[in-house]
Parts: structure tokens; sequence; C-alpha cells
């Protein structure tokens, strides 16, 4: 049992080194698109494209869909962090696979169900889709990047996140520990 | 010379090519440090694994002394870099919800993301939420608009916004990085967990 942890943990990055690794990768996007990196509006890309294909007459009137094609040129899905976000899970995927971590599962906690532990990810993640749409970007778009180019609202955002995260963690600490 | 696409010295099309190639890297990194696991992610808000706390910041410094010394040899043009708007309410109510998201789901977008590429159906199932998230928001953007729109500050630095130049900030920043690296040392000691 030492032994498989031992050798699990080995594979793993030491996370100082991943963090520098991160690091040149959000200053490769900002010294070459001038921004940093971003997963939730990759999503929000996918949902307006879905408003404007499937329902057109619901999407005129829409502020969202109006209020991005105000601040973004032509096609929704011809965008930065949508091709970002393609190179996201393929990355994920070739790590995993150099790792031998590829494998379809439910991952969780042995003191709850797998039934449980979806439950809370789809609210978890209806939760975090919403809250990224008002705050304007999730963890990586937000918080890092802003923190990255000292945005006072991207510490805000930090603060936010995190902070409720450890305020809640109490309540929900059987799904984790 | 930087940014290269906002100064066009490369195409659009070359830049969504780099936006792929810079994901590949950014999905690579994050899987490789453990963070397609909600359990590891989960952990800092326990104790028991510190390495979203760990990679998070060791990024942000790496990634704001890079653009400081790269603006100081006059290879970009900070002015030309986007920096988040800050609009108070939605920000912090925003941050809120997001952070209930992460404790309820274990993930955040970008993570669930890697998960799902190495075969998690949670973060599978974590992004179906985020679809349903986003939808919800952009079906009652009407009502919400009022509360996104709230308290509208420009696109203020911090360091700015504290009276202090970006490079003193900077240290700062790094020397509280390096202060919670060593408590984060402490507490994983301090609340170890068997294999997980």
């Amino acid at each position: 049992m030492n032994e498989i942890k031992k050798d699990r943990s080995k594979k793993y990055l030491n996370p100082y080194l991943g963090g520098v690794l991160l690091g040149l990768v959000l200053l490769s996007a900002n010294f070459i698109a001038g921004r940093g990196l971003g997963a939730s509006g990759a999503v929000k890309s996918v949902i307006v494209t879905a408003t404007t294909t499937v329902a057109p007459s619901a999407a005129e009137k829409s502020g969202f869909v109006k209020e991005y094609m105000e601040s973004h040129k032509g096609n929704p899905m011809k965008n930065w962090l949508v091709f970002q976000m393609a190179g996201v899970i393929v990355g994920g995927f070739l790590s995993g696979a150099l790792s031998g971590r590829l494998k379809l599962k439910v991952e969780h906690s042995p003191k709850i169900t797998s039934r449980r532990r979806l439950i809370f990810a789809l609210a978890g993640g209806i939760l975090f889709g919403f809250g990224s749409q008002l705050g304007r970007g999730c963890t990586s778009g937000a918080a890092l990047s802003g923190m990255a180019v000292l945005s006072l609202g991207g510490f805000v955002t930090m603060m936010a996140i995190f902070g409720t995260g450890f305020a809640l963690a109490y309540f929900f600490r059987k799904n984790w520990i | 010379m930087g940014p290269l696409a906002v100064n066009e010295i490369i195409s659009e099309n070359t830049n969504l090519f780099f936006a792929f190639l810079i994901g590949i890297g950014f999905g690579y990194v994050l899987e490789a440090s453990g963070f397609s696991s909600s359990r590891k992610l989960a952990g800092v808000f326990y104790g028991y694994d510190m390495v979203v706390l760990k990679v998070f910041f060791t990024a942000a410094i790496t990634a704001m002394t890079g653009l400081l010394l790269f603006s100081l040899f006059g290879w970009i043009d900070l002015s030309l870099v986007y920096i988040n708007p800050l609009y108070v309410t939605s920000a912090i109510v925003g941050g809120i919800i997001m952070g209930g998201g992460f404790i309820l789901g274990g993930y955040c977008p970008g993570t669930s993301f890697c998960g799902a590429s190495i075969g998690k159906i949670d973060a599978m199932v974590f992004i179906a939420g985020l679809f349903i998230g986003v939808a919800l928001f952009a079906a009652g953007f009407n009502w919400f608009e009022g509360l996104y729109m709230a308290a509208f500050r420009g696109d203020p630095k911090i360091s700015t916004a504290l009276k202090m130049s970006d490079g003193f900030f900077a240290l700062l920043l790094i020397l509280a990085a390096l202060a919670m690296f060593w408590v984060a040392e402490i507490v994983e000691k301090k609340f170890p967990r068997e294999e997980y």
C-alpha cells in the first residue's frame, strides 16, 4: 500500500515546477495574444452559437447574445478561447496517456456513493457556469490571468472564490474527507 | 514587439493556431500537476493536499514577474495587454457563487475539461452543469443585467489602487506567496491522509 502511494505521488509533477511551467504558458499567452488563459469563455461561445442556431428569434431579443456580439466580431466559435480549450483537452489527454491515468471512472470519496458525487458535480457545474458569467471569467480567466496582469478585479474574484470555498468547506466535508 | 497578435506581427489565424498550442501546454501542465482529480483539488479546502495553492500562486508570480521583465526589456507593451475590468458587485457575487460551485463540484471550468480528457465521469457531468449554468445566465440575462453592470470601476491595477509601483507590489506578492507555501507545507504535514 505504501509503495503504491509512493509510486503514484511520483507520477505527478512537483507542484512548484508545475506552477512555473503554467506561469510560462500564461506568459506566452500574454506575449502572443495579449490576453491570458480562460475556460468558461469557450462554454459561453458554444451557448451563444447554440442560441443563434437553434432559436435565432430568441437570440435577437437576448441581451446576453447582443452583449457578446458587441464585444466579439465574427463567428463565436472562431474564438481564441475555443481553440485554447480544444488544446486543453488534447494536452490533458496526452499527459494522462503518458502517465497511465486514462480511465473511465467516477472519482469520489469511499464515504459517498457515485450517485451522490455526480449530483454534487452537476450542481457545482451549474453554479460555476452561472457564476463565471456574472463574474466575467472563472478561476483561469479572472483569478489566475487577472492576477498575473495585476488586475484589481482578478484579485477580488480570486479572494471571493477561495474565501467562499473555505467558508463552506465544513458543511460539505463528508463529500471529500 | 509583443503582444504579437495585437501588434499584427502575426495574423489572426496564426494567433488561433497558437491558442491551440498554448491550450495543449495548459492542459498538459494541469493534468501532470494532478488537477484532473477533484479530490486533489478539493484538498486545498481541507489541508490534506495544497497542490492548488502551490501551483496557482507559483504560476501567478511567474507570469507576473515575466511580464514585468518583458516590459522592462521593451519586449512587450503592457498597455496593449488585456486587463480584466472591475465591476465590484458582480466580481464579488460571481466569485461567491463560483466558490460554492468549487466546493460542491470539486472542479473549476478549466480543470473539469482536463479531468474529462482522461475519463473522469464526474468531470463530464460537471461540464454538463457548466453549460446549464451559462445557459441559465443567458436566459435570465435581462433580470441579472443590473447586477452584472453595477459598480463599474474601469480596469484598475491593484498596484495603482494601493498607490505602489508595479514592481514593489510584485515583490510583496512574491513574499506573500513564499509565506503561503511555507504554511502549506506545514498544513499538509498536520492533516495527512491515506491514499485517495
